[in-house]
């Protein structure tokens, strides 16, 4: 899983059926210093998470489709938590 | 999934049985602001996209999904047409 931080909103009609009334949201995958890293994403959301917030997504297929609760749905990347905090052990 | 903008199509007259009749289209990733990111590739079309339109799509053994499951040689699908997206800084769409 990544952390992840919710950048945006996506709004498309015209989509797969099994994407019906699931929210989709643009993240931006962190590093561990919270920058920026990597191409941003396009992840459901299954908890909730609004803009700014930081979140737990899952980046693969079988696992974003149980956060749908569609086992055979063609989605790859899903929100599975909002973050706390994160505790990191300080560099010696 | 990511974004991606449709810069092209791909004609294959010979292809395996289950690419018959499936658009291939050529899709540039893009990021939230709507820079290019990353390398074009070719995607199957499950939504009839076409050429310039804002497209999300989903990698690996889920773009199979909305053809025939787990038979479709395809590695990346095209599964929505984007209306419009916003983040902070951005409006596009």
């Amino acid at each position: 899983m990544l952390l992840a931080r919710v950048v945006g909103t996506v709004v498309a009609t015209q989509k797969h059926g099994t994407l019906e009334s699931a929210k989709l949201l643009l993240v931006q995958p962190l590093g561990l210093d919270d920058a920026p890293r990597g191409a941003t994403l396009l992840a459901i959301d299954s908890v909730g998470a609004g803009i700014g917030e930081r979140v737990l997504v899952v980046v693969e297929g079988r696992a974003a489709g149980e956060a749908l609760g569609r086992k055979v749905a063609p989605v790859d990347a899903a929100i599975v938590g909002i973050v706390d905090t994160v505790d990191l052990e300080t560099a010696s | 999934m990511q974004l991606a903008r449709v810069v092209g199509e791909v004609v294959a007259t010979r292809k395996d049985a289950n690419l018959m009749s499936i658009a291939l289209l050529l899709i540039q990733p893009i990021d939230a602001d709507g820079h290019n990111v990353g390398r074009p590739l070719v995607a199957t079309d499950s939504r009839g996209a076409g050429r310039g339109e804002h497209v999300f799509f989903v990698r690996g053994k889920e773009a199979s999904f909305p053809f025939n499951p787990g038979e479709t040689p395809t590695d990346a699908a095209i599964i929505g047409i984007v209306d419009h997206w916003d983040t902070a800084q951005h409006h596009e769409g």
